[in-house]
């Protein structure tokens, strides 16, 4: 297959004002007259069903929490990126442009993310119009703080609750246009499959997760913003109820599944403590503006921190990059933690720690002045560790964060799929192989308020829809393979719970697909997933009926699809003969241990395409090119 | 150590239900609450009984899925903390917890320790933004607000919706709740336009979803996770009496409850 980004010929800088100039208009009296699926309610879907919503067109959107405003958005905590330059210190859109670029390792296209950049402003206008309560200055202006990987302060927060704070601006303006009519919120209904009639995307098989009801939706265009697939590790920062299985019945259907094995591994947060825990809690990567992050220099040290000296501890990222510090990007942050625990330096019961002290910035600002730039993060470590972070460093460790990879879109948001697009964390993004801190926010709400009101609207604009009910025998086919499905989960009867599955899955995949891979590990490890898929088909069991609510179903369907994507982010993995962000294989590597990319030969997005249960995926290149920022080595130093 | 969970189990709205005691051993001081009830729920279905339903999703204390009462208390005895953060070494060996739903008229009962809280959103549909579509907004420094400002309106902000306050209220009100987002969008000269109408529009909700009348008892305050301050009340009340002083007649028309 021949994969055509579409991106607009000429001067970057023209590039998305030209496209929108090209695209087709629906005419506002028309609008209504046509309908959209949103399949997701956080940043990007919610406020793409706002923004559609207000345009006039005809929206239902989906979310299986119990209300919208739960949508994992919420907990993202740091902030929002934006090239505004208030703080006058040589920001602009060509430099975020720039980080972005070098802080996804070369792997992103250069368009999407100029276009990021430049819609980053207006992000921030529409967000305080809408009443979030962003940090200020006492003069009453915005203010800003720096992030990892970049040497401006262009982060805005609230608080430590900003993903929170822009989901409830998304939200709000979700209930506005539920209110005034033109989006119908259906919560609690989880997509189950995708409706493909005549290469079109046209609606999607739902399950009501109360009654156990399916049911069918029939659209001119589908939309999906599920998020990220972090919790295929089990262990991650992702919500509980954080999937993949839109976005994989989507692949099932045709779309292509890029990048799969790019996944973020989050520095700061707090290490496991038990067998039992369910999942990891992050601390703000802001924590690392002030902390210091450091080890003993004595291997397997027991001292508590307090007792010791200065001169015995090892500020191992200052001492390493002296340019950036304790700011380098995630990935090489994860990576000099997990290096330093595996030589035997790590703290905590586990060894599986290294500390982030902020003793010298409470010395230096006060008290005071940590509290109120962190102290819901501290409040949150105590409550979690029953350790106070003022008095004793915290202990952090690397978890799984979030996933560039994603289905493969155009620049219009299109997959391969015609009328199905793909938003936010779902879609293979702008953030190439790393994701710098705090563009997450910034990309679900520019693909959401700004971009796929466009580019749906020229979609719908150029294609014609013939009218399609239940009766079609490719929908009857969906809801017959969800129900074939659904029944077979309930009828295995196994002796091993779903649960015991996926805390296996995950232990594979953080042991051979994590922070760093080697093609022996990926090898294993996929005949692992395979011996263990095969098991589970035959053991798992699941209590209960499909028609109430029976989380343990829905989760035995999830973990079916966990098993086939990790199967897959491993053959990406293996595929990928380089080291880049956040995929680190051992065999490349320079001799100071940083990762070696291999721009002759990996330059491309690999967008795999789905052939069959058992047969090989196929490999689709897009290949990226460099017209404004050269790829170099990238440096921290 | 050893706890015994007393927890409240019911199939369905139309079902009898009946608290029933499980035994669980091996409890690590450092588990959550939720955590206690996944090592029950593993034990559960491997006898083939049907797991406890609860609610939860991030696990981190912000996204407001979680919450049942706990010996009487909504989300427990530690103070400003939610259900999935707290920590069982906050008990003691030996001790038995007691576990049911959040119980209000405007709360539908779902299964086991899970409720409808749709209402809340309908309070929200009945006015809770600021009315400015995708594109109108002029730059975010156009208007200034004041620091002290913006911190009053993030502490109203911070409300995760998960409805412990109308748990804990006597009268199943959503007092605290609702002049959350009254205060958090009216403190701030963005949300300056509609005060008056969203004060309006959010009340007639309330009271149309049936939740109770405040009565100034404050046991909302002091359950809420997030610590909302009972200024709030007072707020929505200002501007609810200011408003309808004024009689402003183009109101958001009621959301039907229950829908």
């Amino acid at each position: 297959m021949t994969l055509d980004a579409r991106i607009p010929s000429g001067p970057i800088e023209q590039a998305w004002a030209k496209a929108c100039f090209d695209m087709k208009l629906v005419n506002p009296a028309n609008k209504r007259k046509h309908s959209v699926i949103v399949v997701g309610s956080g940043l990007a879907g919610g406020s793409a069903a706002a923004s559609l919503g207000e345009l006039g067109y005809n929206v239902k959107c989906f979310c299986f929490q119990d209300s919208p405003r739960r949508a994992h958005s919420i907990a993202a905590q740091g902030g929002i990126n934006a090239a505004k330059n208030y703080p006058n210190d040589g920001e602009s859109v060509f430099r975020l442009f720039y980080d972005t670029v070098k802080g996804g390792d070369f792997r992103a296209r250069e368009a999407n993310i100029y276009r990021l950049a430049q819609n980053s402003g207006a992000i921030i206008d529409q967000c305080v119009a809408q009443g979030v309560p962003f940090a200020r200055e006492y003069g009453g202006s915005l203010t800003n703080r720096s992030f990892g990987g970049a040497q401006v302060s262009r982060t805005f927060y609230a608080r430590g609750q900003t993903g929170q704070q822009l989901l409830l601006g998304a939200y709000q303006a979700l209930e506005r246009q539920i209110h005034a009519g033109t989006v119908k919120m259906i919560a609690r209904t989880e997509m189950l499959d995708l409706i493909v009639i005549d290469g079109k995307a046209r609606g999607i098989v739902a399950r009501n997760l109360i009654t156990g009801k399916l049911s069918v939706h029939i659209a001119d265009a589908v939309l999906l913003a599920s998020g990220g697939y972090g919790n295929v590790y089990y262990l991650s920062t992702n919500a509980k109820g954080s999937n993949v299985t839109a976005n994989w019945r989507a692949y099932k259907r045709g779309a292509l599944f890029a990048n799969p094995c790019f996944t973020q591994i989050h520095p700061t947060c707090i290490p496991v403590s038990g067998e039992y825990q369910s999942k990891l809690t992050l601390m703000s990567e802001s924590l690392r503006n002030d902390g210091r992050i450091w080890v003993p220099k004595k291997k397997g040290d027991t001292r508590s921190p307090d007792q010791i000296p200065e001169e015995e501890r090892d500020y191992y990222l200052e001492r390493r990059y002296p340019s950036f510090g304790n700011l380098v990007p995630r990935d090489v942050a994860s990576r000099n933690a997990k290096a330093m625990c595996d030589a035997g330096y790590g703290v905590g019961k586990s060894g599986l720690g290294v500390y982030l002290d902020f003793s010298e910035s409470i010395k230096r600002l006060g008290e005071k002045t940590v509290r109120e730039r962190y102290g819901n993060l501290f409040d949150m470590y105590q409550r979690i560790t029953d350790e106070n972070p003022y008095k004793v460093p915290m202990r952090i460790y690397p978890a799984i964060h979030y996933t560039m990879g994603g289905l493969w879109v155009d620049y219009q948001l299109q997959s391969t799929i015609p009328g199905l697009f793909v938003l936010g964390e779902a879609n293979f993004s702008d953030h190439g192989a790393n994701r710098l801190g705090a563009s997450a926010l910034m990309q679900g709400l520019s693909d959401g308020y700004f971009i796929a009101p466009y580019t749906v609207s020229n979609y719908i604009a150029t294609n014609k829809f013939e009218k399609v009910d239940e009766s079609h025998d490719e929908v009857k086919n969906a809801v017959s393979a969800v129900e074939q499905k659904i029944a077979k989960l309930l009828s295995i009867k196994g002796t091993r719970t779903v649960d015991s599955f996926h805390r296996e899955l995950g232990k594979i995949m953080w042991e051979h697909c994590g922070m760093a891979r080697t093609a022996e590990g990926l090898k294993e490890a996929i005949g692992m997933i395979r011996a263990l898929r095969e098991q589970y088909w035959k053991d798992v069991t699941v209590p209960g009926s499909g028609d109430d609510l029976n989380e343990s179903l829905e989760k035995a369907g999830r973990v079916a699809d966990y098993f086939e994507l990790a199967e897959l982010m491993c053959i990406d993995a293996l595929d990928r003969n380089e080291s880049c962000g956040g995929h680190f294989r051992e065999e490349y590597q320079t001799s100071e241990g940083e990762a070696q990319r291999d721009d002759e030969h990996f330059s491309y997005v690999a967008a795999w395409g789905y052939r069959g249960d058992d047969a090989a995926p196929e490999l689709n290149k897009e290949p990226l090119e460099f017209h404004y920022v050269h790829p170099s080595q990238r440096s921290y130093k | 150590m050893k706890l015994t969970l007393k927890i409240w189990r019911q199939k369905n709205v139309d079902a009898k239900g009946a608290f029933v005691r499980y035994p669980v051993d091996d409890v690590d001081p450092e588990m959550s609450m939720l955590e206690c009830l996944d090592v029950l729920n593993e034990t559960l279905i491997l006898k083939g009984e049907e797991p406890v339903a609860f609610e939860h999703d991030c696990r981190e204390g912000i996204c407001g899925s979680c919450g049942f009462m706990i010996n009487g208390e909504a989300h427990g005895p530690e103070k400003g903390t939610t259900t999935c953060q707290l920590t069982m070494r906050h008990f003691k060996s030996g001790d038995e917890l007691t576990l049911e739903p959040w119980r209000a008229k405007a709360f539908t009962f779902v299964k086991d320790l899970v409720v409808n809280r749709r209402a809340f959103d309908h309070i929200i549909e009945a006015g809770g933004y600021v009315s400015v579509s995708t594109g109108q907004a002029p730059d975010g420094n156009t208007i200034l607000v004041g620091k002290e400002v913006a911190d009053t309106s993030m502490d109203a902000a911070a409300c995760i919706g998960c409805g412990a306050c109308v748990a804990a209220c006597p009268n199943a009100s959503a007092a605290l709740y609702t002049g959350a987002k009254i205060t958090h969008l009216g403190t701030l000269p963005q949300g300056e336009p509609e005060r008056e109408r969203r004060a309006l529009g959010m009340v007639a909700q309330m009271n149309a979803e049936e939740f109770g009348s405040c009565t100034n008892i404050g046991e909302c305050s002091a359950a809420c996770p997030k610590e909302i301050p009972l200024e709030v009340i007072a707020n929505m009340n200002r501007d609810y009496v200011c408003a309808s002083f004024r009689r402003r007649d183009d109101l958001p028309t009621p959301v039907t409850p229950g829908s």
